[in-house]
Formats: structure tokens, sequence, C-alpha cells
């Protein structure tokens, strides 16, 4: 490993927790499309601020963008309190707008500047490394770590001083306005953090994958747990996992980092997606199937208890009787009747089927819950 | 370049009426299909799918060698298509909402693009040229053979739009009744998704990926605040979408430095802000006007109520009350002589003198009825109750 190699992943690293914390609750919020709004408008901020500055590394372009990013919020909201259009429109409506201005007020003028709309949307985490904070001389690493850290911490320190709070208006934004918060104030600082991260990982994987940072590891964990501060702590893993092996790809491959690093965080989510242990595609299927058995099962206890003692009971118990009565295929009912077996439901006997005492119970208990 | 000089151009600039033909088709296609796409709470479907095309694009490039639109095309829409229909099983099978599956979805797929796109630039033969086309649009480079390729396209969209309009509509209106009349609404689902898939890609090559959104919602937005009738408000769509396109083609031609994509967004922007504020009945200055009319009728009824009450204190219920008693008795919310003035000219009020008025034999009911309604429990006075008798008598 490179001295690049680890500066690269270091940023990257950084960034995708750094763009993780406040994606957790944009995610539960269902506020998701909101950091694709903004991570398109902050870049007019960011020209506005060139203009008013001139300087394309001063930090007030930070601020800047961090306000158009609120700006955005309100707008959206503005324009849905109007009744007029529904929330996904108007956030259709108004980040390709701003977006439009800023495109053009870069064309028309300030053409000659550096800050082109392709670096826009892919960034440029490969420059990381040049990019280096000196302090009297001594190199102190790639100026992205620090940039990201300072995001990562403030969005840390945010989430524990108002953990309380943005559990409460996250799961229950009504009771958490009548117990008296403030849960608009609370909205706007966390939309300003999020525009803060996406101002800062803007130059380092593009607007675009700014979201999939954002979304996808807290999607990911949210498939995982049930639990916030688990769900926090898995989607910096996850967004970790996705850093790492999203640069060593690219690395292999000689591709895009930052499109390799969403890509990864993609596959990772449709591998949890499939295979989580309570909620994926493989457990539900399962769980459907062993249902459907179970169901079966307990049709056929019925089927006994109903017959038993009746004089057609020896009849009724038959296997080959039960394809005709329950319209069950062979091979499913002797796979049923081998279940029960199991289970020790029913035993065979002569050639037919007798419920056992706890086959008679699970019987009863069913009926009686029907 | 005055505005005679730039329509002729329109019609003889071959170049100009080219990329306007083509803005053209993509603001009625999109304006068309955007309309189920918002009424169906899916607008940013289109943001998703635009993004999602990108790797089926590089695909197409990467396979055939190929930059012919149609080709990329192709590549588009199965990508498009098939992020979709990821997207909405994820929404449909784990606890996933929407909006991060749209994210979700938009931001991966784009990623993978990105990652196709730098195979495509260690190629030999190629540069990224014409597939940085569908990343930022250039309606500018349009060329006749790309407009066959659109006009087809949007044709066959189109015409399968109007085959099955009736149940597209069931779809976006009410999907239930629509199954228990034997429709298969997911068959239905799929296909309207597909035909918003085809009509983004259309789009894609004029407006780009980010501002594609723009236009699947826009046209639809603003259309939707001129009516409430699905026929007349895909029509409108599409005539803004087409109206956007043209003029949005015509304002960055006259200017240097405005690219042709960012300039209809503009362009179709407005016409949302216009349509926002001016519609008829809907729209914000049509809401102010009738808030100010209910606010004058409440005015009106709370003078005549006052006037009423204060007549039952006196034999003649047609005594003239001072103003400055009403004005008072209106707590000093003050317009008092504005509205006499107002009940004056309707004939409900009349001035007995300078600062006197009395109610009219046939503003009498009209101030007890007001009277009434704020006070319900007057009616259970004698007095009251023998009006009310004789009222009912006559």
């Amino acid at each position: 490993m490179t001295q690049a190699d680890i500066d690269i992943q270091l940023v990257a690293m950084v960034t995708a927790v750094a763009c993780a914390l406040p994606g957790v609750f944009l995610v539960l919020r269902r506020m998701a499309m909101m950091s694709d709004a903004i991570s398109h408008t902050v870049l007019l901020g960011i020209v506005l601020g060139f203009f008013l500055v001139g300087d394309l590394n001063s930090p007030l372009l930070i601020v800047g963008a961090a306000a158009m990013g609120v700006l955005t919020v309100s707008l959206v909201a503005l324009l849905e309190r109007t009744r007029l259009v529904k929330e996904d429109a108007a956030i259709g409506l108004v980040f390709p707008a701003l977006f439009s201005l800023a495109v053009i007020l870069i064309s028309r003028y300030a053409g000659d500047v550096h800050l082109d709309t392709d670096a826009v949307l892919t960034g440029e985490i490969a420059l990381a490394p040049f990019n280096r904070l000196y302090i009297y001389g001594y190199d102190l690493g790639p100026t992205g770590v620090y940039l990201m850290g300072v995001i990562l911490l403030l969005n840390l320190l945010f989430i524990v001083l108002f953990y309380k709070e943005l559990k409460l208006t996250t799961f229950d934004a009504g009771l958490a306005a009548a117990l008296g918060f403030a849960p608009s104030i609370l909205h706007y600082s966390l939309m300003s953090l999020v525009s803060i991260t996406v101002v800062g990982a803007f130059d380092i994987v593009g607007s675009v994958l700014v979201v999939a940072l954002m979304i996808a590891p807290p999607a990911t964990a949210y498939l995982l747990t049930d639990r916030l501060p688990r769900m926090i702590g898995l989607s910096a893993l996850v967004g970790v996992i996705s850093a790492i092996m999203g640069y060593w790809i690219a690395i292999a491959m000689d591709a895009s980092i930052a499109g390799s690093m969403a890509a990864v965080a993609g596959v990772l989510f449709v591998l949890v997606f499939l295979f989580s242990p309570e909620r994926g595609m493989l457990a539900i299927a399962r769980r459907r199937a062993e249902q459907r058995w179970l169901f079966a099962q307990t049709m056929l206890t019925i089927h006994l208890l109903n017959h038993e003692g009746t004089p057609e009971a020896e009849q009724e118990a038959q296997v080959v009787h039960l394809q005709e009565f329950l319209r069950w295929q062979p091979d499913f009912a002797a796979r049923v009747v081998r279940k029960a077996v199991e289970r020790q439901w029913v035993i065979r006997h002569n050639g037919h089927l007798e419920l056992t005492a706890s086959g008679r119970e699970h019987a009863s208990a069913a009926m009686l819950q029907s | 370049m005055d505005i005679f000089q730039l329509l002729s151009d329109l019609f003889t600039n071959y170049t100009l009426r080219t990329v306007a033909m083509g803005s053209m088709v993509l603001g009625i296609v999109s304006g068309a299909l955007g309309s189920f796409a918002v009424l169906r709470r899916q607008s940013l479907l289109g943001d998703a799918i635009s993004h999602a095309a990108l790797p089926g694009v590089v695909l197409a490039f990467l396979f055939t060698r190929s930059k012919e639109p149609v080709v990329l095309m192709v590549g588009a829409i199965l990508a498009g298509w098939v992020g979709t229909i990821m997207m909405i099983n994820i929404v449909k099978r784990s606890r996933i909402k929407e909006d991060s599956a749209l994210g979700l979805i938009l931001s991966v797929f784009f990623g993978i693009g990105l990652v196709l796109l730098t195979f495509t630039q260690r190629l030999p033969d190629a540069s990224q040229a014409g597939l940085d086309k569908f990343l930022f649009g250039q309606a500018a480079t349009f060329l006749i053979r790309d407009i066959y390729a659109m006009v087809f396209l949007a044709g066959v969209v189109l015409f399968l739009l109007g085959l099955f309009w009736k149940e597209f509509k069931l779809l976006s209106f009410d999907p239930e009744f629509g199954e228990s009349q034997g429709f298969s609404m997911n068959k239905l689902d799929i296909l309207l998704t597909t035909l918003l898939v085809v009509a983004i890609v259309i789009g894609l090559q004029a407006v780009g990926v980010v501002l594609m959104s723009a236009m699947v919602v826009a046209p639809a937005a603003a259309a939707r605040q001129w009516t409430d009738r699905l026929s007349v408000m895909v029509i409108l769509a599409a005539l803004f979408g087409a109206l956007a396109g043209v003029s949005g083609t015509l304002v960055s031609s006259t200017t240097e430095g405005l690219s042709t994509g960012p300039t209809i967004v503009l362009c179709i922007s407005l016409i949302v802000f216009i349509s926002l504020l001016l519609a008829p009945n809907r729209g914000l200055i049509w809401q102010a006007l009738r808030r100010l009319r209910q606010k004058r009728t409440l005015y009106l009824d709370g003078v005549l109520a006052d006037m009423y009450s204060l007549s039952r204190q006196h034999d003649n219920l047609e005594y003239a009350h001072r103003i400055e008693v009403l004005r008072t008795m209106n707590a000093g919310r003050g317009g008092v002589y504005r509205s006499l003035k107002t009940l004056e000219a309707k004939g409900l009020v009349r001035r007995a003198d300078d600062r006197l008025w009395a109610l009219t034999a046939e503003g009498l009911p009209v101030a007890r009825r007001a009277f009434l309604l704020l006070h319900p429990h007057a009616l259970d006075t004698p007095a009251e109750k023998a009006a009310q008798e004789k009222g009912s008598e006559a």
C-alpha cells in the first residue's frame, strides 16, 4: 500500500461515515430524496458564493452552499404548503430550476474558472492525496480528511447532543410537538447538517454519489436492525466497507473510485435485501414455506380430530382419503403426514393415522383460535 | 435580434429548426407521460429513471461500439426499466420506503454507469464524446436523423397512451376498482412505467440526466393548476412542454453561454410559477381574492348582526343607530363605515342622518339571520319566538 492508497482510503472512509450519520435520519424520516435535491442545489450556493468572494477555496463557499441547501428545503416546504402540488412534485420542481440557474451562471459568467459541471457530477477523489494540509512546512496529510473529519464530528456531536429529540421527532412527530419540542427547528438543523455534509463530500465523490453514501448504508442497516443506535453504527460500518472495497475494486479494474464505492454500497444492499436473517427475501420465503407446511399439518390434525370416534373414522384416517377430501396431491399429502409424524402429532397405526395426545391438543387449540 | 427575425429563423435556419423540433417532441412526450407520474405521486421516478439509464447507455456502447442514438436509447430504456422494476420491488418486498428506494437506485446505478464509463475511455477508438451527451444533454448537436428516432419513439408512446387511456385513468385514480373490474393493475402499472421510461430516454439527449426530471414534473404540475380533467391536463402538459422546449431553444440560441437544457428548464419553471399564481380557482392570487371576499362577507354580517341586536332593544326594528355605537360593538376592528356603505349599496341599510344608520325592510330578515347565526340562544326569548312564528306564518 502506497501513501496515496492510504490517503484515498482515509478520505473515502471519513466521507462515507460523515454521510451515513445524517443519512440514517433522512431514511427514517422518509426524506431521502431531499439529499438528492440538496446535492444539486448547493452548486448554486457555491456559484453565488464564488461571485461574492471571488475565490474558489474560500470557506465562505461552504456557508453559501449550506444556506442554499436550507433554502431548498424551505422552498419545497413553501411550495407544499400552498397545497397546489404534492411533496414529491415540489422537490422535483425546485431543484432542477436552481440547478439550471447554477449551470447557466457558470457557463455564462464563470467559464474560465475551474468549476466545471463534469467534476460536480463525478467528484475527484483520486486527486485527494495531492491536496495536502501543510502547517509550518509539516505535511499533515490530505485536507479532505480534515474537512470531512470536522464535518463528521459535527454530525456526531449533533446526534449525541440531540439524540432524544431526534429520536422522538423521527418516530413520533405528533407526540414531539405535543410535548413542546420544536420539530421544525430540529428539522432545519438536520437539513443544514445534510447541506454541509453534501458540500464537503461534493468535491470528493460528486453530487450524485453523495446520495449513494447518504442513503445506501442506512437503508442497508435498516434491513438489519430495529434499534436506532445499532442502525447508526451499522450504517457507519457499511459506509466504511463500501469505501474500502470500492477503492480496491476500482484500483483492480482501473475504474472510477467514487462510482465503484457507490456500486459496492448497492451490492451490499442487495445482499442484505436477499439474505438478511430477519427481513431478507430468503428468510421471508423460508418463513412462508414453513407456515404453509404448518398450516397443512394443522389441517390434518383437525381433520382427524373431527372424525375421531365416529363410525367413518377408520376410512377418513387413511392417507389415500386425504388426497380426496383435502384435495391434496399424493406426494404433498405424504410429506405432510411425514412432517406431522416427525412432530409427533400423529402416528401411523395399521395403515391409518391416529392422533397423539399432543396432536389432539394442537388441533383443539387451533380450532379455538379461529 | 428582434422577435420576428427569431421566429423566421425558426423555420429557415436548419440547425435551429432541428433543435427546436427535438425539444418540442421531448416536451410533448414528457409532459403527457409526466401527468400520470405527478398524479400518481411518482414525480421523482423520472429523476431515478434518468440516472439509472446511464449504465445502459454505456453498456450499449461497449457491446456494439456504436454511438447511434437509437442503439444508446435502447440501452438506456433497458437500464431505466430494470432500475424501475427493482425500485418497485424493493418498496413492495421490504420496509424500505419509496424515497429511499429511489435515492438508492438513482445513485447506485449512476455509480455503476460511471465505473463503466471509465472503461470506454480506455478503448482505443473512442472518446466519451457521444456518451457525455446523455449526461448533460446537448440539444445543440441534434441531427435530423436523431429527430426521426425521437419522433418514432414518441409516436409509439403516445399511441399506446391513447390505446390504454381508460385503463391508465383507472390505474391513476382508483386502482382497487380497476382490479375489481378485471383489469390487471400490475401489468398496466408496468406498461405505464415503461412508457414513462421511454419518454424520459427520448429527452435525455436534449436536456441531460439532471434536468430531465424537471421535464417530467413541471409541465404536469403547471397543467394540473388549470384543470380538474385528466384529458385536458395531459393535453395542456404536452403543450406546456412543447412551449418550453421551443422557447428555451430560441432563447438559448440568441444568447452566448446559455445551454439549451438549463434554459428549457428555466422556461418550464417560469410556466409553473405563472400557473401557480394565476390559474383560475386554484391559483394563489385567486385563493387570496376568495379569502378577501369571505372576510368582507364576514364583516358585513357582523355589522348587520350588531344592528339587529341593537334594534331589538327598541320598539321599532328600523331604529337608526349611531355609527360610534356600531364601531364600539365591532370591537374596534374597523371598516364599519365601509361595510355600511357596501350594505347601503345593496339596499340593506339606509343612512338616516349624518351619523345615523338604520336597517331597511329588506335588510331586516338578512340581519336577523346573521344575528341568530351568531347568537343561537336568542331564539329562546319570547320576542324572537314570536317573530319566528310570524315569519313562518308568512
